[in-house]
């Protein structure tokens, strides 16, 4: 028998671990990423580990060299954000608008907080917000879903739906002439990913099942996606039922865009969201409404990457003053 | 739907290793060492004097003030010391250690194992017969039993809730009362509702152990109201609070008594204590303690006396293991790691558990990753990774009206922890300081 050791109760340990949570959510990230290479073709495998292998460097350059600690890249955070930023950009965008991304991604968004569990805001739209400020004609070009016929340089591209229906609004046509044009995405497009859009967000379905799969592991709650949901079909359904004319009705809402990407994965982000169920239906309201805002009134059709970094910045405020269920 | 408390809670792996391990009786020692401090409150005054021959159930310590409790010898022969041992810890504790001559106990004690029937006792009578034979609270928290049972003035005992929780991972002494001395268990809850005066009591048992669960049930049949209540299996459940919200619904205030709800919680082995002193007019010095851990030979259960060295039981079980790292008191989750394999069997002592190199070596402390795992688990409600952030700032203040003080100090957080943060380690310090802080204003 050795010496014995002595220490404070708890004595044994759950076992998880960061790794466990972040490869859950790798894991979970796997069907929307089978359904963006069947409609983007090489397009989408070209930008997703353009954009991973960026972060990586990136991050273990940082730690190694200018924070000088342990490298953490196998923690599964640094692929995420690469995976994330990825799924939030074109299926054609260029190699070095990526490594931009990528590198203000890790750089400023998450290691010049202190690395991983320290940054405010989620990093990945961190990157992706920069490119969209920077970039907008290469980051507003959407290759045409052609699946491996799609070409990476030269794409033909189109709008995103959410983009015509905002110049639907602008020019005053009724954007039921827009929604029942021919060609115009149907329901099931949208759920298995045959639209325009970002080379991640666009297969509902997909993100649906890394979201049950997601619950199923107790990776994340329930509470965060579906509070933004709920209030997206509220908004959205109240302002429908007011002018249908005007406003899409609120499952195109939900189906559309980076809703589901951003409301099942980015805010869900561990770090940038709040601890306590209540903060987190809160901030999922607050995104949610953010989202209808910006995409219904403002000059973006799409809202979901500023809403979530908007409340990012109040989750600090929310996890201050909106305390768990007390015992009593 | 099974019955559970609302909040929080986890799941660690059970390791009910010596479950179905019938109680066997652990042979005397050749000395016993018998602390005059097994409960909280204080020390008890020693009676006798070096030199003196005792018998077994000899009073050889009196209770000293309100909160305190008498200390009987567990053994007959000659006391040959009165002074400091060291304690499990590793502290120095004033004990009476006994040469052990013979077996001879006190003739007033009835030590047939019949089970005999309730006879007419007042209140009183019950309670003066408690605190005679030094009972405290056989969980592990060893307050003065006789204390729990007299509500402060003002406030009106409703019910009785029996533990028979075991929530810890790996502890049965519990289970395997309940299975082998039921009727006395019941006998004893009786004597119980009488000494507080209420006619419903509750035993609350997790439902992995459905053998007790029926067992009990059968016989309650007999008994007056006494329910028994199978809870869904959830640490941490035989938490006082969570109990009572378990099996009541009710949840006590922060800061307040079980008493404050109307309910007064004992232990099953409190029971069985008690059922003895009343009935067989015998004290507490026995207990059955479990011996378990991964590694050890045969993980059982034993009667033993009080003051018999946790080596002397280790032994028993088969002998410490090669790769053994710790021994704790109790269970994985609240246990206490101890210095002192000689040190001896306590009152609160429920079980020993020797933990193998590889389950106790902690992982290394990573980063918050603020997944939020630890608030979910809080049984409480409170949010550790803010107490032990708090705790590292010393903002006392904050950490008051953070609830710190509500803290059971179950472990739920540090154990889900996937960052491996010792989030416990830091809320305790910080309830200390706060706790300190609290006293010093009220002075």
């Amino acid at each position: 028998m050795n010496k014995l050791l002595i220490s404070p109760s708890p004595h044994v340990h759950s076992g998880d671990t960061i790794e466990k949570n972040m490869y859950g959510v790798l894991i979970a990230l796997i069907p929307a990423f089978i359904c963006s290479v069947l409609f983007f073709g090489m397009g989408a495998i070209i930008v997703t580990l353009t954009s991973v292998s960026a972060c990586l460097l990136f991050e273990y350059l940082i730690q190694k060299f200018i924070l000088k600690g342990q490298p953490t890249i196998w923690d599964g955070s640094a692929i995420i954000t690469g995976i994330l930023l990825a799924f939030n950009v074109p299926a054609n965008l260029p190699v070095w608008i990526i490594l931009i991304g990528a590198f203000v991604a890790i750089g400023i968004g998450k290691m010049s907080f202190g690395g991983l569990g320290c940054n405010i805001f989620n990093p990945a739209l961190v990157g992706r917000v920069f490119l969209l400020i920077s970039f907008p004609v290469q980051m507003n070009s959407w290759p045409i879903a052609q699946g491996f016929e799609t070409r990476y340089i030269d794409a033909q591209t189109g709008a995103t739906p959410l983009a015509l229906l905002k110049e639907a609004v602008k020019a005053g046509t009724p954007i039921n002439d827009v929604m029942n044009a021919e060609g115009f995405v149907t329901y099931k497009d949208m759920l298995l990913g045959n639209m325009g859009g970002s080379l991640g967000e666009v297969a509902a379905l997909a993100l649906l099942i890394g979201f049950a799969f997601m619950l199923f592991r107790r990776i994340i709650t329930w509470h965060i996606p579906i509070a933004i949901f709920a209030t997206v079909a509220i908004f959205g359904g109240l302002l429908h039922i007011y002018d249908p004319t005007q406003f899409a009705n609120p499952l195109f809402h939900i189906l559309t865009g980076g809703m589901m990407l951003g409301a099942i994965f980015m805010a869900t982000d561990y770090v940038t969201s709040p601890m306590s169920s209540k903060g987190m239906i809160i901030y999922g309201i607050g995104i949610g409404i953010l989202t209808s805002v910006i995409r219904i009134f403002g000059a973006y059709p799409e809202g979901m990457s500023f809403a979530i970094l908007i409340m990012n910045a109040f989750t600090p405020l929310i996890n201050r003053y909106c305390k768990p269920t007390r015992f009593a | 739907m099974l019955k559970t408390f609302r909040i929080g809670g986890v799941h660690p792996p059970e390791n009910k290793l010596s479950a179905s391990e019938p109680i066997q009786t652990l042979p005397i020692p050749e000395q016993v060492i018998i602390p005059l401090s097994q409960h909280i409150g204080a020390p008890a005054t020693p009676v006798v004097q070096k030199g003196d021959t005792v018998k077994a159930g000899q009073l050889i310590a009196t209770a000293s003030g309100f909160v305190s409790a008498n200390i009987h010898s567990s053994v007959s022969g000659t006391v040959i010391a009165i002074d400091n041992i060291k304690d499990a810890a590793g502290f120095s504790k004033p004990a009476i250690t006994i040469k052990v001559e013979g077996d001879e106990w006190l003739p007033e004690i009835n030590r047939s194992d019949k089970t005999e029937s309730i006879p007419d006792l007042s209140k009183e009578d019950i309670i003066k017969a408690i605190a005679a034979a030094g009972i405290v609270g056989m969980g592990g928290a060893t307050f003065p039993t006789q204390v729990k049972l007299t509500p402060p003035p003002g406030s009106k005992a409703e019910f009785l809730i029996i533990n028979g929780v075991e929530c810890e991972p790996y502890l049965t002494s519990d289970h395997r009362v309940m299975l082998e001395k039921g009727e006395q268990v019941l006998i004893g809850v009786q004597l119980l509702m009488k000494a507080i005066g209420v006619t419903k009591a509750i035993i609350g048992i997790e439902n992995n152990k459905k053998d007790a669960i029926e067992h009990l049930q059968g016989l309650a049949t007999k008994t007056k109201g006494v329910e028994i209540c199978p809870l869904k299996v959830k640490y941490p459940q035989g938490g006082e609070k969570q109990l009572i919200q378990a099996t009541t619904g009710r949840a006590v205030p922060s800061g307040a008594l079980p008493i404050a709800v109307g309910a007064v919680v004992q232990n099953i082995g409190t029971a069985l204590a008690v059922y003895e002193a009343v009935i067989k007019h015998k004290p507490l010095v026995e207990r059955i303690v479990t011996i378990t851990g991964k590694s050890v030979v045969h993980p059982g259960n034993y009667l033993c006396r009080i003051g018999t060295p946790i080596s002397k039981l280790i032994e028993a079980a088969g002998g410490i293991p090669e790769d053994t790292a710790k021994v704790i008191g109790g269970g994985p989750m609240m246990g206490r790691t101890m210095v002192n394999i000689d040190s001896p069997i306590l009152k609160g002592t429920s079980g020993i558990l020797l933990i193998n190199d590889k389950e106790a070596q902690r992982k290394p402390i990573r980063n918050c990753i603020r997944c939020g795992k630890c608030v979910s688990a809080c049984p409480m409600g409170l949010e550790p990774y803010l107490l032990a952030k708090l705790t590292m700032l010393n903002l006392l203040e904050r950490l008051e009206a953070e609830k710190v003080m509500d803290c059971i100090e179950c472990g739920s957080c540090s154990f889900t922890c996937p960052s491996s943060r010792p989030l416990l380690d830091y809320i305790r310090l910080g309830k200390g300081r706060t706790g300190t802080m609290i006293r010093n204003r009220k002075k």
